[in-house]
């Protein structure tokens, strides 16, 4: 039983197994390199690799698979173009700044408003993005994620943890700015 | 402040990683720590504004065209045959049809799969219009033998009625819905604030399938047969615990 599940498990063809999961390669790699433009770019490059590595395709998660693929894509585009935006990786002032001031958030939270978000996710560092894209609107599992990273689960939850505090902090520091803001109206 | 240790519990409970036992433990601890519950709460908020704002980027149809154009044009070696493709192509589907048509197999499961598809569709539309208010329940009670007498009479058959208030999926009410041209029995269910309408109706041909999952409209469905009944769960609560659900409930 065991060794009729080695052979080869891929179903399907390339458009029926690679194809459905565009809408996923997209808003991944329009998150992580931020510009429309040059997320088509990827996305057609990680199709092309897609397709050119699809016969090692053992079966399996192919959403995981396109993902990270994308992924990798993604990141090689911005070590060539904008090695800056990498190395905010591990940047964590803000976290460290504003989290003392909890309980709060609730309150904040709750009348953040889509446009707020947005820009408060787009500021996050990339590896942020990526697991609160990956987890929140791709709604995967720790393992997926992990998958997709190449990276071990105990990374993606200390990642997600961190990146969650520090969309929070922001989401609170944009909120307060504009009080500010209404108020002196 | 001193729930250090369950940090790491928090977030795996808050992202469905805990398996049954744990996040049930866990609930436990949460009905005694103000401290947990309202971590919880916020990380709570911040997804539901992150699920408000719509955040998620689809791929523009004109990638998906280019994409396809370019796909096999640029990788496949084969696609040389496609410029004799037509004739070719129809004598094929025609095989096809003719073995399909002499098996008796093979286009009857896509068919049936379409059909769940459209089925699949008018749940998700039925489920998001009764989350408007006053849609959602008919009959309103978390007890089972109050929520299945009332279906006698408004039904031609007897839909299961489970409580699974203690594995944290409590029942809180039934109603009525027309789905695949029939009448079928709602059932809702809560798991902490997502609500969960489980769909049953009798299944024609008695046979059994195993819970499937699949997203639609950024809501999940889990579809599955056994006992003579088609069970379909929509909810917008995450796969996983969708799935733990629906295989508590075919037990």
């Amino acid at each position: 039983m065991r060794d009729e599940n080695r052979e080869p498990r891929q179903t399907g063809s390339f458009e029926q197994v690679v194809l459905p999961h565009l809408d996923a390669a997209y808003n991944l790699a329009r998150w992580l390199v931020r510009k429309p433009q040059d997320a088509e770019d990827i996305v057609q490059e990680a199709y092309l690799r897609a397709f050119k590595f699809f016969g090692g395709y053992q079966g399996g998660d192919a959403r995981a698979w396109v993902l990270k693929i994308v992924r990798n894509t993604s990141y090689s585009f911005l070590e060539k173009n904008r090695p800056a935006s990498l190395a905010e990786e591990f940047d964590e002032t803000i976290h460290t700044a504003v989290s003392e001031q909890s309980g709060v958030e609730g309150a904040i939270l709750q009348s953040a408003d889509s446009e707020m978000l947005r820009e408060a996710l787009d500021e996050l560092p990339v590896n942020f993005r990526e697991v609160i894209v990956l987890r929140e609107l791709e709604g995967m599992s720790y393992k997926e994620i992990a998958e997709v990273m190449g990276k071990p689960i105990g990374t993606v939850m200390s990642g997600l943890a961190r990146a969650r505090t520090q969309l929070k902090n922001r989401l609170m520091r944009m909120r307060a700015e504009e009080g500010q803001r209404d108020l002196r109206k | 402040m001193t729930c250090e240790n369950n940090e790491r519990l928090l977030r795996a409970y808050f992202d469905a990683e805990l398996d049954l036992v744990r996040s049930l433990e866990f609930e436990e601890h949460l009905n005694t720590c103000p401290r947990c519950s309202g971590e919880l709460r916020e990380q709570q908020t911040l997804r539901n504004s992150i699920r408000a704002a719509n955040l998620y980027e689809r791929a523009p149809d004109s990638l998906r065209a280019r994409i396809q154009a370019t796909l096999p044009a640029e990788a496949r070696p084969q696609s040389i045959s496609t410029t004799r493709r037509p004739v070719i192509e129809w004598l094929a589907i025609a095989a096809a049809i003719l073995i399909a048509v002499f098996l008796g197999v093979k286009v009857i499961p896509d068919i049936r799969s379409q059909k769940q598809n459209l089925v699949a569709e008018e749940i998700v539309a039925s489920h998001i219009r009764s989350l408007q208010p006053g849609h959602l329940m008919d009959i309103e009670s978390t007890d089972q033998h109050t929520v299945k007498p009332w279906f006698d009479g408004k039904l031609d058959f007897a839909p299961p009625v489970v409580d699974l208030a203690t594995q944290g999926f409590p029942l809180v009410g039934g109603r009525l819905d027309y789905i695949g041209r029939r009448n079928v029995a709602a059932l809702v269910y809560q798991r902490q604030k997502h609500f969960i309408n489980v769909f049953i109706w009798p299944e024609e041909k008695n046979s059994a399938k195993p819970p499937e999952v699949q997203t639609m409209q950024g809501y999940n469905v889990v579809s599955w047969s056994h006992n003579g009944m088609n069970f379909c769960a929509v909810s917008d609560l995450n796969s996983m615990e969708l799935r733990q659900f629906a295989d508590l409930l075919s037990r």
